[in-house]
């Protein structure tokens, strides 16, 4: 089977609109949580949130386009272009023929759904744009994506509420790898900041007041956050036929179900996901020195996961550096496999690993070496990046160092 | 008919929610003891939220794990209805 790396890698989020601020930002530990500013919040039972902040649409998208586009899909696209200039992979028709677009998103065009019904339902408009359903497509994004770059490969949208993106790049990994495709661009995109969809959120009682202070004690729930991440994945031989950059090897990938409870999520599963992976990748537990863990900051997931990795790594638990980045960038659903893809996989290039943010105290309950708060420089030689989604869909990627 | 007071509104609302006879729920009874797991919880506040018209902030539903925890919670909020923020935001996007 094919080697599959990854050439490129692009961003936007709370902390940056692409992949370099987005570092600088991990590297500092600095958290781009604050209030919410898209709309008015003040009647919320919480008011902040990890919001993309300075990107101005129409500076990448014309006006005609732009009718088509939900936030969602913004930042899928951009990220999708910033990716694919960073691999400086050049498309001609062969290739085109062989890549796809594999995209994650839990809620697509929230935004315009939202839009639409409260003028439908609040203010009683019965006309519409026609746009409406095309542009709210959980498929969207990746759909502009292969039109924009005339990919006609494999290209599809899995919605595995906050699994999505990992789920995605886990297909778009094993396609490549067993040669039905030779690149794909692929990550996750997810604008979730609409009256509507924080209701929800407010019903359930899992959203902070204030942050995101995952595997603390004193942690008080997650933290909403919008954006996403694009790679370019593709053979380790075409990559190298090139001469591109490469970050890390996409060495194995894992899935499970609970079976269990759609809230409450189970160690098993996670656990399982995380062997699955490993076994996938031919990594034995003693060379993974970073987790990216799902960390959403609530009551249930952190202890979870802390058991989850206990039980794979063992005593070599101690020597696993584990944080969580929805610290700093939000818990931003179907993309958050990607965003933490991306902070894992720039990792491998710096040699250093990004903190966990916002941490005050240790918890018993949680029983994993955390990077608090302040970033450490490692050569680490594998790692992962954890998702485990409402619903106990669990999806986990494995990486490896490549060495030249 | 005398109307009903906060006590007998929320066993009835348990009641239905637990679709059992109103006389086996008695003040003491815990969520525990009536199998309801933490979303089930959050379900049964949501249902008496609709049944008293208010909102029942986080803090005061870590509190409310028992049918006496929930009526003193219940009376606490209909005397202090300052706490009920009820009006919807336009969106903006």
């Amino acid at each position: 089977m094919r080697k599959v790396v990854i050439t490129g890698v692009g961003v936007v989020s709370a902390i940056g609109n692409n992949a370099v601020d987005f570092w600088a930002a991990l590297e500092a530990g600095r958290s781009g949580i604050g209030p919410i500013t898209k709309l008015d919040a003040s009647t919320l039972r919480f008011q902040n949130a990890a919001e993309v902040s300075g990107f101005d649409p129409t500076l990448h998208f014309d006006e005609k386009n732009l009718l088509w586009l939900d936030p969602f899909s913004y930042y899928g696209i951009v990220s999708a272009r910033e990716a694919i200039a960073d691999s400086g992979v050049e498309f001609n028709d062969d290739l085109r023929d062989r890549s796809g677009v594999i995209t994650g998103s839990c809620l697509g065009g929230k935004m315009t759904e939202d839009e639409l019904y409260y003028k439908l339902y609040a203010e009683g408009k019965q006309r519409h744009q026609p746009i409406a359903i095309p542009r709210a497509m959980s498929n969207a994004a990746a759909s502009h994506v292969s039109m924009e770059f005339g990919l006609t490969g494999a290209t599809f949208t899995t919605s595995t509420a906050c699994s999505s993106a990992n789920h995605a790049m886990g297909q778009a990994f094993w396609l490549i790898r067993q040669g039905t495709i030779d690149l794909a661009v692929t990550g996750g995109s997810e604008a979730p900041i609409c009256f509507g969809h924080l209701k929800g959120w407010e019903s359930m009682r899992v959203v902070s007041p204030d942050t995101c202070r995952p595997f603390s004690k004193d942690r008080s729930g997650m933290i909403l956050g919008e954006g996403g991440a694009m790679f370019v994945m593709e053979s380790l031989d075409a990559a190298k036929a090139r001469g591109a950059k490469i970050y890390a090897e996409v060495a194995g990938f894992g899935m499970s179900a609970d079976a269990h409870h759609l809230t409450m999520p189970l160690a098993d599963g996670a656990a399982k996901a995380m062997r699955l992976a490993l076994e996938d990748g031919g990594i034995a537990p003693e060379q993974v020195g970073y987790v990216n863990a799902h960390g959403t900051a609530t009551p249930a997931n952190d202890p979870m996961e802390s058991q989850a990795i206990r039980k794979i790594f063992g005593a070599h638990a101690d020597k696993v550096a584990v944080s969580s980045t929805k610290s700093m960038h939000g818990h931003t659903l179907g993309a958050a496999g990607a965003i933490e893809a991306a902070a894992t996989l720039l990792a491998f290039h710096k040699n250093i690993l990004p903190p966990n943010a916002n941490f005050n105290e240790p918890d018993p309950e949680c029983d994993i070496d955390v990077i608090a708060n302040v970033a450490r420089p490692a050569e680490i030689e594998a790692a992962m990046s954890n998702s485990f989604a409402f619903g106990g869909l669990n999806a986990v990627l494995a990486f490896r160092r490549y060495q030249t | 008919m005398s109307e009903e007071t906060v006590a007998e509104r929320v066993i009835r609302v348990f009641a239905k929610f637990k679709k059992m006879p109103p006389e086996d729920i008695k003040m003491d009874t815990s969520f525990e003891e009536l199998g309801l797991d933490s979303l089930d919880g959050l379900n049964l506040i949501f249902e008496l939220e609709e049944e008293f018209d208010l909102m029942v902030p986080d803090d005061k539903v870590q509190s409310m794990k028992s049918v006496a925890e929930v009526v003193e919670g219940i009376e606490w909020l209909l005397a202090n209805p300052d706490q009920q923020p009820m009006n919807a935001a336009k969106p903006t996007a």
